[in-house]
């Protein structure tokens, strides 16, 4: 069934609903916020016609905990909000981290802190993206740039959620959210979806929690029989809480180990631009796109330089990155924020490369001759 | 002999409660309410927030989820809402479901999507100490009212049913039949439906408050209950409260309603 696909011209926040239920999406928990309202109004619309359950709850803070929920019975559940709603949201990840319950959070990035710039963008939020929620944790967010990538990578979200048990950050911003593009979505028996494991043993062995050669342990839905017990705090392979610090060690190194040792798995990145130069230019998200046309202003000048964009932002592909940087003579950093991943990329080369910073705070995108400005200033 | 058994997780025994806690006394009531309604325990999923009350699902057998203070029933919005067909219990305390999770409270309850939420108020914050709550009454003393409280508290009942619930019961952990037979009602109510347990907490409250052991809090409990059928003027209820079946009226559900709007877009009639 090999059905021809009509390209469609849409806005990314409708992208994502599209790459949501391609995915298998059947749970939206939300509170309105701009700019990510779209995500909300569609599922409420699209959600009921394939049997899934939208529901606008009395906040953020419930919006996540019903995500959860939802997820804990075997549904692939997503949250959409921006900046003041991310913030609300930060325990309750904490607690899907914790509790290995995989879910998408989408944040449609807007000026901050507070109430900030509502209907304006930022990439303010990478920094909180990562460190967000209190305590020690990996976390696995993506920063798609064009509305194409917006659908792909929430389909992703999914899969990586699924199959890591983990919540996922899905980093969007107000350009790439409200702007349209074409959109060809992928044909049923082209998609490749993950879904979680779950335990084939008989539910009086199953350990939830187990120490499993993956790192990664089987996920019963509540309901289906394995009777099983889920808490924020610490807990041992049954669930139960423990202050035995053996049982805390072990867990803990688990639920880092589990992101962490599959990093090369999740990383993905893309480089463009001439791979000889001596210049490299980092950028993600909408600034990403700013710096595309920044290299087409450099080519038209007889300048180069080579752009480096993660499109996965945590855990960030570091390897690849100083593969990359190598021998290069400078490296400007391009994001609408004060300079959070600049000091990532600083760290990355132990400062041997002079890093330049090209942001944007005033809630525009950035200007691609600023940074093609920039890239001559060093050249 | 009742069973208790079939129902508790006897190797998460014995459980984190002081002695003379009336916690484990609501448990009970609870177990035997569930047993006499007969729902597998592989539907059941018992949902708590945050707190001493918050501890009851470790210790018994189903599907059991602790979730952060003051969101259990957020939490449990969401598993309903996915699986209508499971039985949602969500057991709270007073703090956790009036303080913290108030808004939640009230919103689960004007939705009134058919979860049982069981609130155990022992007009304090037990797990952290004996702070004040909103149910904490006026003049009574807590580590942060150490000179009486000079907030007017919740009376959580009507807060439930102003609110929209289904159903609203009150009883004490004293009068265990009556709360048992309270939890069969809201079980089988189609809809929010909320039990308010007055529980003694003789370590954080009773200590600093003249009740200085279980055995006076429970005479206290005895004392100030009046049955609502006992049709009492305010000035006879001064300074008591009521007890037994507060309101129970039937209006539309939200997963009902849902599944409703599901038939109406997609056309399919069943
Ligand atoms: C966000 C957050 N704030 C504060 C706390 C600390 N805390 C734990 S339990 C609790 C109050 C519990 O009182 P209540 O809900 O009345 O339950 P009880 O212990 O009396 O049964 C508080 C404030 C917390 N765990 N999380
Ligand atoms: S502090 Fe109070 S509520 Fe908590 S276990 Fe002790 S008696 Fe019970």
């Amino acid at each position: 069934m090999n059905q021809k696909i009509k390209p469609v011209f849409v806005q990314g926040n409708h992208a994502c609903v599209l790459g949501a239920l391609k995915a298998g999406c059947r749970f939206f928990g939300g509170y309105p916020i701009t700019p990510s309202s779209e995500i909300a109004e569609l599922l409420a619309l699209e959600l009921p016609k394939v049997g899934g359950k939208f529901i606008q709850m009395e906040d953020e803070i419930a919006a996540m905990g019903a995500v959860i929920g939802a997820s804990l019975t075997g549904m692939k559940a997503l949250t959409a909000t921006s900046g003041p709603g991310f913030s609300l949201k930060q325990e309750n990840i904490g607690y899907a981290i914790m509790a290995e319950v995989p879910c998408v959070i989408v944040n449609v990035q807007r000026g901050g802190p507070s109430t900030g710039l509502p209907t304006q963008s930022s990439q303010g939020d990478v920094l909180q993206a990562r460190w967000g929620t209190h305590g020690d944790h990996e976390i696995i967010a993506l920063a798609p740039s064009t509305i194409p990538e917006i659908y792909h990578h929430t389909i992703r979200a999914f899969n990586l959620a699924e199959q890591y048990r983990t919540p996922v950050i899905l980093l969007l911003d107000e350009i790439i959210g409200h702007m349209r593009e074409l959109l060809i979505e992928v044909p049923d028996d082209q998609i490749e979806l993950i879904n979680r494991v779950k335990p084939s043993c008989p539910p009086e062995e199953y350990l939830p929690f187990q120490m499993v050669e993956s790192d990664i342990p089987p996920m019963a839905d509540f309901g289906s029989g394995y009777r099983y017990h889920v808490t924020g705090l610490c807990h041992d392979e049954t669930g139960f809480p423990t202050n035995d610090p053996q049982k805390i060690d072990a867990f803990m190194k688990r639920l880092n180990r589990k992101i962490s040792r599959y990093t090369d798995q999740i990383v993905e990145y893309q480089t463009a631009g001439n791979q000889d130069s001596d210049i490299l230019i980092m950028a993600y998200g909408s600034s990403a796109r700013s710096a595309r046309q920044a290299l087409r202003l450099l080519n038209s000048n007889d300048k180069t330089a080579i752009l480096f964009q993660p499109l996965t932002i945590w855990p960030f592909p570091e390897k690849a990155f100083q593969e990359t940087a190598k021998s290069r003579k400078s490296i400007v950093v391009v994001e609408a924020n004060a300079g959070q991943m600049k000091r990532e990329i600083e760290r990355l080369v132990n400062c041997d490369i002079p890093v330049r910073l090209v942001s944007s705070l005033n809630g525009e995108p950035i200007d691609p001759k600023t940074i093609a400005d920039a890239v001559m200033e060093v050249v | 002999m009742f069973n208790y058994e079939k129902y508790l997780r006897a190797n998460k025994l014995p459980h984190i409660w002081c002695p003379g806690c009336g916690d484990g006394t609501v448990l009970k009531s609870l177990i035997r309410a569930i047993d006499k309604q007969g729902i597998d325990k592989n539907n059941i999923v018992l949902v708590s927030g945050i707190g001493c009350s918050s501890r009851t699902p470790g210790y018994v057998d189903f599907n059991t989820l602790h979730t952060t203070h003051g969101r259990a029933l957020a939490f449990a919005t969401g598993v309903k809402h996915a699986n209508p067909d499971l039985h949602v219990i969500v057991v709270s305390g007073d703090g956790d479901a009036t303080a913290i999770g108030g808004n939640h409270f009230i919103h689960a309850a004007r939705r009134n999507i058919d979860i049982t939420m069981i609130l155990y108020n022992n007009y304090i914050y037990g797990m952290t100490g004996g702070q004040a709550s909103p149910t904490t009454p006026l003049g009574a003393y807590a580590s942060t009212a150490p000179f009486g409280s000079i907030e007017p508290n919740f009376n959580v009942s009507e807060l439930a049913k102003s609110a929209g619930a289904s159903f609203v019961g009150r009883s004490t952990s004293y009068h265990t039949k009556q709360m048992e037979n309270l939890f069969v009602k809201a079980l089988a109510k189609n809809g929010f439906s909320l039990v308010e347990v007055i529980v003694q907490c003789p370590t954080a409250f009773g200590r600093r408050n003249k009740l200085r052991t279980a055995v006076e809090m429970l005479k206290w409990q005895k004392d100030h209950a009046i049955p609502v059928k006992a049709d009492l003027t305010p000035e006879q209820l001064e300074g008591k409260f009521t007890t037994g079946v507060l309101w129970d009226i039937d209006r539309p559900e939200y997963t009902e309603q849902y599944a409703q709007v599901i038939r109406k877009v997609t056309g399919k009639q069943n």
